[in-house]
């Protein structure tokens, strides 16, 4: 009877510690997915130390990137390819970028804890979010309603109480907040937007990827210097010289 | 259902031919709208596989199908006309996105649907000629005849189809056609009750009202139109459609276009208001609002393009490439006095002069502006003037250009012999400018400048580093062209205008190599120093060691866009983890992987029946030689194809117009290799085949040789001509070789008909799978060796044609056989 009665109860136990671990188990599942995900990135930026000029992420960008759950950005079905190093489609035409491409973008912006950053085109919400584990302030701006909503919803759902998101267009910035430390403009446009030159702190950067939504082709790295002109810096994120016997 | 007596369904293969090559050239109008142009080639190109497949089909299950020819035909025609709707509708809702196809692989069992889905109309298509060979084989010279002139009649039907309808509207006339054929081929073959015909046009008429929303279009997502139309206010404003294009009109009151590509960072003020123009949903350019007030427009002066303004003072000036007008109203804004505009599409032309005329300040109607509705190049060639500037712009939109997908288009304004013509139109000290996108590593500039270093080298110039200079923002380069050298103070004002916008110096004469990188700073001075090294004497070995081919453009070999090295693909490929794919040229890779897709598919569609093909006639000792057969056929499939696409590309240089050369290429080849087909017969019966096959294949190996070696005279000496006159003469000099190609096909399939009968369906096969193979290899070689060498490869197969030619006398003489 007592065996009977250990044997049930043990069961029982086995039974709910089970049950109690599923979900951490199914977390610790996407967490380790996700610091794979920060390993392969981390190897790629020292393949491509040479164009960063660096060859290790700065240590902010690197724990937004193993904190913020990609997985929550991407829709469903697409759920079990969050991790892969690569764009996915979120609908609407848009992707979720690159994390590689995420992570450098966020780590050429050198952000302090007490920067404000503006983000011209939130998309999923991903990039707000892992510039909202790194700076006080975030402010991103969505001209698709629909994806506007969805991403300000996600963001606040996840707790980023940081970042603040709106409906509009990104070529005026967001002048009721202005000056900004950083802007990170990933919609595309023909041109720079004066508006954003003018909204950028002098010494402030801004960082936009060129290309299509699936392949980015440049990075533009511009930085306002303290008399107010510019500077920008053309980045290949990519280990490639153009003649045979450079040395990557 | 009863039968009587039956003829030779002429009219019906002709009519189904016409639908099925018009479905091909509108298959290829779809795609370009709703995905992209490079992958709407190679989808296509394995459709027509679907030729392939139906004489694999039917050497198969002529057994069974013969027996019941009439209906078996009937069948296939209605399938064709139903398929021809519901399978591009299938194949347009399949999510396929190429530009995944390197993450995801989940694309590629998705890619093969689309080709299955769209084989299959070509697949009935063909069935029904290939049954009809098969069934009819005493008259193949008459079917193959009704065969080719319904394709040559069908390439001119869709062409003019397309300006009066929207591709999705064309789709279904195709489909209409179809199911007239059915009832056309109920008639020819004398089928009882005679009303079904009637009840099948009926049913034809009612395709023509299916409703608008079964037919729309699924455009990409990605496209450039789709993504502007979810921004709140944008809305379609017009609509035109033509084989050049469909042409889309936006407009947005609420989130303004700004379209400004390569603005100075030193810009204030936002662009106008602006209508935005899409070509085939991409390809954006734009109308600005012009109210005769020049203040608003001070940003034209802030962009690269504006550079050659500020060396010259035009008094007379061409714009190539007009579209919306924002470099003809950048020419009026600097005072020309006489401006030439150049525009091929005349659809834009109407929107920008007629439709929103007063919205665009009526810069068409401007005095000082004559409009010319034609190739940019084509005019300059026949134009009397001396122009102080030509202004060629920026061509495709950044994205097409940055992706590569432009690389297998031809491109005829780009070439060394192109540059030579701007050359010798400009007056002393005047200007060439040409607008590029910039991409990183440095491709479409440095190539550029290789290109006019050739094109004044061939003028004649001393020192060509002289007459050049280069100019780039973080976007976009500005390439100027000198007749003469510049001068100091031409430097000085260049120098001037870049410090002032903030734009950097790539070379001008006596650059130094710290000026190179001044304020968009790249991780070396790359364009700097390879607009140098092309200047110097390390130019074979800075060529050899760039991972990009910058070897400059010709007539010849007139792929500016493709700068494909297969060392580097191999290396990007590699790196395709750590952000390497948006390194890779897509137009090539695409290309080699059709031709490794149709090669693997034709190889299974002819060697599968291999087994079914026993000969039936014990009494004849020895059969026809499959080899030959293969051979042969393969040999015409090949050589015919790339005849016809060589000479479109030669026609394009003397019309110069894409749509006039492909139109009087194909309509000439096809009615008058169909007139050699109907003459074979006769030929054969009053020369035997051997003698009509020798004179077949000499006749089409000497024209082919004379027009090879005197097209650049014609091209040079008669582009002066009218349009319609050179339309005529091309017709004139395209027609005895193309007689002569109709021959060796029907000649052939007489030939076996009577001792391997079950080798027809195996032949026409052979000939379809070597057609899809032959188009895609004519690019290859074009590619890599030139158009002379298409047609000198053409003309080798015709060679290797005759000398296996499925010789039936002589198989019969050897057996002792009289």
């Amino acid at each position: 009877m007592t065996f009977r009665f250990k044997t049930t109860n043990t069961v029982i136990f086995c039974v709910f510690a089970l049950l109690a671990a599923l979900p951490s188990s199914h977390a610790d599942s996407w967490k380790s997915k996700r610091l794979a995900m920060v390993g392969e990135i981390e190897a790629d930026v020292r393949d491509t130390s040479r164009f960063l000029g660096k060859n290790k992420l700065d240590n902010n960008v690197l724990k937004a990137l193993k904190k913020v759950q990609r997985h929550e950005f991407v829709p469903p079905q697409l759920q079990k390819s969050a991790y892969q190093n690569r764009p996915l489609p979120i609908g609407f035409g848009q992707t979720i970028s690159q994390p590689y491409i995420v992570a450098i973008m966020t780590d050429l912006l050198a952000l302090k804890q007490t920067d404000r950053v503006l983000e011209i085109g939130t998309g999923s919400g991903y990039q707000a979010a892992i510039l909202g584990e790194v700076v006080d302030k975030v402010f991103t701006i969505e001209i698709i309603e629909e994806l506007g909503k969805i991403a300000a919803e996600r963001l606040e759902k996840l707790g980023y109480r940081n970042i603040r998101a709106k409906i509009g267009d990104g070529y005026y910035g967001w002048p009721g907040e202005a000056p900004f430390d950083s802007i990170v403009v990933t919609a595309a446009a023909s041109h720079i937007p004066p508006p954003l030159l003018k909204q950028l702190k002098p010494g402030g950067r801004m960082i936009i990827p060129v290309g299509s939504r699936f392949m980015v082709q440049q990075l533009v790295l511009l930085e306002k210097t303290k008399d107010d002109s510019f500077k920008t810096r053309q980045l290949l994120p990519v280990r490639f010289v153009p003649l045979t016997g450079g040395q990557p | 259902m009863k039968t009587s007596r039956t003829h030779v369904p002429v009219l019906t293969v002709f009519i189904i031919s016409a639908s099925a090559l018009s479905y091909e050239i509108l298959l290829m109008r779809l795609f370009s709208i709703i995905q992209w142009h490079h992958f709407a080639y190679m989808i296509i190109s394995l459709s027509l596989l679907g030729y392939g497949a139906s004489g694999t089909f039917i050497t198969i299950t002529k057994n069974y199908l013969l027996k019941r020819y009439h209906i078996s035909v009937i069948c296939n025609v209605l399938l064709f006309s139903l398929t021809s709707i519901s399978c591009f509708l299938a194949a347009q809702s399949i999510q396929f996105n190429p530009e995944e196809i390197f993450w995801d692989f989940r694309q590629f069992p998705l890619l093969v649907s689309i080709y299955l889905l769209l084989s299959l109309p070509f697949f009935f298509a063909a069935n029904c000629i290939a049954l009809s060979i098969t069934f009819y084989r005493e008259s193949i010279s008459k079917i193959y005849a009704a065969d080719l002139m319904g394709a040559g009649i069908g390439s001119i039907g869709i062409t003019v189809l397309l300006y009066v309808l929207f591709p999705e509207n064309a789709l279904k006339i195709i489909a209409f056609l179809g199911l007239l054929a059915a009832a056309v081929a109920w008639l020819e073959f004398h089928l009882q009750p005679r009303i079904l015909a009637l009840l099948i046009t009926c049913f034809a008429f009612s395709i023509l009202l299916l409703p608008k929303s079964w037919m729309e279009l699924r455009v990409s997502p990605y496209k450039e139109l789709p993504q502007a139309l979810r921004i709140k206010g944008a809305k379609v404003v017009d609509k035109l459609s033509s084989p050049l294009g469909l042409i889309t009109v936006v407009e947005n009151k609420t989130v303004p276009w700004r379209y400004a590509p390569g603005l100075s960072l030193k810009a204030t003020v936002e662009p106008p208001e602006q209508l935005a123009i899409f070509t085939d949903n991409g390809g954006m350019d734009v109308i600005n609002n012009f109210n005769n007030d020049t203040s608003t427009f001070s940003y034209l002066d802030l962009q690269t393009s504006a550079l050659p303004f500020h060396l010259v003072q035009p008094e007379k000036v061409a714009v190539i490439a007009a579209g919306g007008g924002s470099n003809v109203l950048r020419t009026l804004m600097y005072d020309a006095k006489m401006i030439d505009v150049v525009e091929l599409n005349p659809q834009v032309i109407k929107i920008v002069k007629d439709y929103y005329s007063g919205y665009a300040g009526n810069i068409y109607k401007d005095q000082r502006v004559n409009l010319h509705n034609t190739d940019g190049r084509g005019f300059l060639v026949r134009s009397m003037s001396l122009y102080d500037l030509i202004l060629v712009p920026r061509l495709n939109s950044f994205g097409a250009t940055a992706s590569g997908l432009y690389a297998l288009s031809e491109n005829y304004l780009y070439t060394v012999e192109a540059l030579q013509v701007y050359l010798e139109k400009l007056s002393p000290g005047g200007i060439l400018s040409m607008d590029l996108w910039l991409r990183i590593p440095p491709r479409d500039s440095l190539k550029m400048f290789a290109t006019a270093i050739d094109a004044l080298n061939a003028s004649g110039a001393k020192e060509p580093g002289k007459n050049l200079i280069l100019m780039r923002n973080w976007q976009t380069a500005t390439l100027l062209i000198k007749n003469g050298e510049f001068s100091r103070d031409d430097i000085n004002r260049f120098l001037d205008f870049t410090t002032t916008r903030m734009f950097d110096v790539a070379y001008y004469p006596g650059i130094k190599e710290e000026e190179a990188n001044r304020f968009n700073i790249l991780q070396q001075p790359q364009i700097y120093l390879g607009a140098r090294a092309l200047l110097g004497n390390e130019k074979q070995s800075f060529n050899n060691s760039y991972k990009f081919d910058l070897k400059p453009a010709t007539d010849d070999r007139p792929y500016f866009h493709n700068f494909i090295k297969w060392s580097t693909v191999k290396e990007i490929v590699t790196l395709r983890g750590s952000g390497g794919l948006p390194l890779l040229e897509w137009g090539y890779p695409v290309l080699i992987a059709t031709l490794i897709q149709s090669v693997l598919a034709s190889l299974i569609l002819i060697l599968l029946p291999l087994g079914f093909l026993k000969n039936k006639h014990n009494n004849i000792p020895q059969q026809i030689s499959k080899i030959r057969v293969l051979v042969f056929f393969f040999s015409i499939g090949i050589a015919f194809l790339m005849l016809e696409i060589a000479f479109i590309q030669k026609l394009v240089l003397f019309l110069h117009h894409p749509l006039f050369a492909v139109s009087t290429s194909l309509f000439s080849f096809l009615i008058f290799a169909g007139l050699g087909s109907r003459a074979s017969n006769k030929f054969s019966e009053n020369w035997g085949y051997n003698k009509t096959i020798f004179y077949a294949v000499s006749g089409i190996i000497l024209f082919g040789f004379i027009i090879v070696s005197s097209i650049g005279v014609i091209i040079e000496t008669l582009a002066w001509l009218p349009l319609l006159v050179r339309i005529i003469l091309s017709v004139f000099i395209i027609s005895p070789m193309a007689f002569c190609m109709g021959i060796p096909f029907p000649l052939a399939m007489a030939s076996i008909e009577k001792p391997a009968p079950e080798l027809i369906p195996w032949a026409w096969a052979v000939n379809g799978c070597a057609s899809v193979i032959s188009a895609v290899l004519a690019t290859i070689v074009a590619i890599h060796f030139g158009f002379v060498i298409v047609f000198v490869w053409a003309l080798v197969f015709y060679g290797i044609a005759y000398v296996n030619f499925p010789d039936r006398q002589q198989v019969w003489r050897k057996s002792g056989y009289k």
